[in-house]
């Protein structure tokens, strides 16, 4: 069975990010960019199935200009068989799109498991693993904080997290799973598999030849940081603090 | 814009590197204390830290000086400029004197600028022959880039995975005896990363290492420098810490690591760890409690003295303050420190700046 593996590039978890000043966007040059979070997390999830003998191979696919390639080479330095890089001029393509070319690429490769991260700490949309679904018309897993893997059943098991605490499903294969934080703790690029990867492919496609067109159909008006916390007031009196709730705050 | 700093000598460290970073520009040097130390204490006692590698010491860096002195005369060498040989460069003195011959004030830094591009690899060698060599091949193959090179031995990572929270050793799949911290900082992320992997890949084949890890992100690289940074806190969990900061030629540097753990046998857990780069050993002897005289007297003098025949420094970075005011002769002829007591008797003759440190009392 093949596992692909969807990731994306986004500006490194730990920076200090600061809007630019024309308000189109954040600063990204000369900002450090690194594989998502969630995508790392996906990617571990697949190596570690594939390493238990439940895959035998592990396909890492991003959506981009040609600087996605870097998450592609991290991604076979950390074990990942083969990557696919769908090459986009658009510097942003949204969910919607990504959904449409992760589902025609999954026409293309068959694999038993589509595993991607539950969304990107960019724009945190949290769509795209649903929307794939949706158009695959596969079964869904998403905020996986354990997945289990039944080779002869053909079905995986998924806890999921969500807000009154832990949801169990079973999916029948192919499926879709998108990783939440704590399924696990991704490893290290090793130097053996970083030198191993040099050899690897990484194949390059557009979205034409997978008859998607790429569409921007949202636009973004404006970026700003979020307002200033205002300081805190001290009140001289209850009816001043009645007053305030009711005509400043107005929430009497 | 021309990266000049100036300063008052109260400023904390990190929140300069904070400042800085908005402008583009960072402070030559990191330490572990960074988030309380002051710039001034760093300038008075010429503090080292993990950088110097690449951005050299305070003594190259330190463009100016306003200084007070014992007779309360205010001196006002607060240049800015990167050339100056107009006299004698008494800003030097001031330099690692620990507060000595007078009080900083203020500081004119020079700052290099901020580059975006950073990669940390941690690599395992099997000896130190191959840190050694490995170091040599880092300066020739990363040349430029290369920002800090550190380097432990395996009982200083046994002691940081023990006892502090969350540190795992990345190389945890088989025994290694000693672990190296490399760290590039440059302006270009592919081609920086182009360099280091070529030279990993050469490293490798040459078996200079044996295993390493590199970074994949920023969260990864704080986790290895969490290691280098975290046996200092570690040793202190661990119950009774003798510290000695030394420095050697990089050849005979772990020698001395040697000599002490065969000296001590089992009394003792001996670890050493440092800035490799900079020939800089910080040797840390651990044992369950301070009252234990008998293991001082199998350190001290030996490990003195060892370091004086070898013509290495008993403080490297950490100066001599009062504990190693009086063995200042092990590293320093009596011509030379006759000369010191000298001018510290012309500048200071009442003894009010910081009396009892850094010369021997007569």
């Amino acid at each position: 069975m093949k596992i692909m593996v969807s990731m994306k590039r986004v500006i490194d978890y730990a920076v200090k990010i600061r809007v630019k000043a024309d308000k189109t966007g954040v600063e990204t040059t000369n900002v450090k960019m690194s594989m998502n979070p969630f995508c790392e997390i996906a990617l571990e999830e697949a190596l570690r199935i594939k390493e238990s003998g439940g895959a035998s191979e592990v396909v890492a696919v991003s959506i981009g200009p040609p600087k996605s390639a870097d998450t592609l080479r991290t991604a076979l330095a950390m074990g990942a068989d083969r990557a696919v890089h769908v090459t986009t001029t658009a510097p942003t393509v949204y969910p919607l799109t990504v959904s449409k070319i992760l589902s025609a690429l999954a026409d293309v490769e068959k694999p038993g498991l589509l595993i991607l991260g539950k969304q990107a700490i960019d724009d945190d949309c949290n769509q795209t693993g649903q929307m794939v679904a949706g158009l695959l018309r596969w079964p869904q897993g998403t905020f996986a904080s354990k997945v289990v893997l039944d080779k002869e059943k053909q079905e995986v098991t998924v806890e999921r997290e969500v807000d009154g605490g832990l949801e169990t499903v079973c999916l029948s294969l192919p499926a879709v799973i998108t990783t939440d934080l704590r399924l696990n703790q991704p490893r290290y690029a090793t130097l053996p598999n970083i030198m191993k990867a040099k050899s690897k492919v990484i194949k390059k496609v557009t979205p034409e030849e997978l008859n998607v067109e790429i569409n921007t159909d949202l636009e973004v008006l404006q970026v700003t940081e979020p307002p200033k916390r205002k300081a805190g007031v001290i009140l001289s009196s209850v009816d001043e603090l009645i007053d305030k709730l009711a005509n400043e705050a107005r929430v009497l | 814009t021309s990266g000049i700093l100036v300063c008052e000598a109260g400023c904390i460290l990190e929140n300069l590197d904070s400042f800085l970073e908005n402008e583009g520009f960072m402070m030559p040097l990191d330490l572990g204390a960074k988030g309380s130390c002051q710039i001034g204490g760093n300038v008075s006692t010429n503090a080292g830290g993990i950088r110097l590698l690449r951005y050299g010491s305070l003594h190259g860096n330190v463009l100016g000086l306003e200084v007070v002195l014992a007779n309360g005369t205010v001196l006002d060498m607060l240049g800015t400029l990167r050339k100056d040989n107009t006299g004698y460069s008494l800003k030097h003195l001031f330099i690692g004197s620990e507060g000595s011959l007078g009080i900083i004030t203020k500081v004119s830094i020079l700052t290099p600028s901020r580059l975006s591009a950073t990669n940390v690899a941690f690599l395992a060698c099997e000896d130190y022959l191959n840190c050694q060599r490995l170091l040599l091949e880092a300066k020739r193959t990363l040349g430029e880039i290369l920002s800090a090179f550190e380097f432990l031995d395996n009982h200083s990572m046994d002691m940081v995975s023990t006892h502090l929270e969350g540190v795992r050793n990345p190389l945890s799949s088989s025994l290694h005896n000693f672990y190296v911290l490399i760290e590039t900082t440059g302006s270009n992320e592919s081609s920086d990363k182009e360099k280091l992997d070529t030279f990993l890949m050469q490293s490798m084949e040459g078996g200079l290492i044996s295993d390493g890890v590199v970074a994949q992100d920023i969260n990864q690289a704080s986790s290895f420098w969490r290691i280098r940074e975290g046996i200092a806190e570690a040793s202190m969990k661990a119950g009774a810490v003798y510290k000695y900061d030394l420095s050697f030629p990089v050849k005979m540097l772990y020698k001395i690591v040697e000599e002490i753990r065969q000296r001590l046998g089992n009394s003792a857990k001996v670890i050493g760890y440092g800035h490799l780069g900079d020939g800089n050993l910080h040797l840390n002897i651990l044992t369950d409690s301070y009252d234990n005289n008998d293991i001082l007297s199998k350190i001290e003098p030996f490990v003195y003295e060892w370091t004086s025949e070898h013509h290495g420094s008993i403080s490297a970075e950490h100066g001599l303050g009062m504990m190693k005011a009086d063995k200042i002769h092990y590293s320093k002829s009596a011509e030379t420190v006759r000369l010191m007591v000298c001018l510290k008797n012309m500048m200071d003759p009442n003894g009010i700046m910081n009396p009892y440190k850094v010369l021997p009392s007569f």
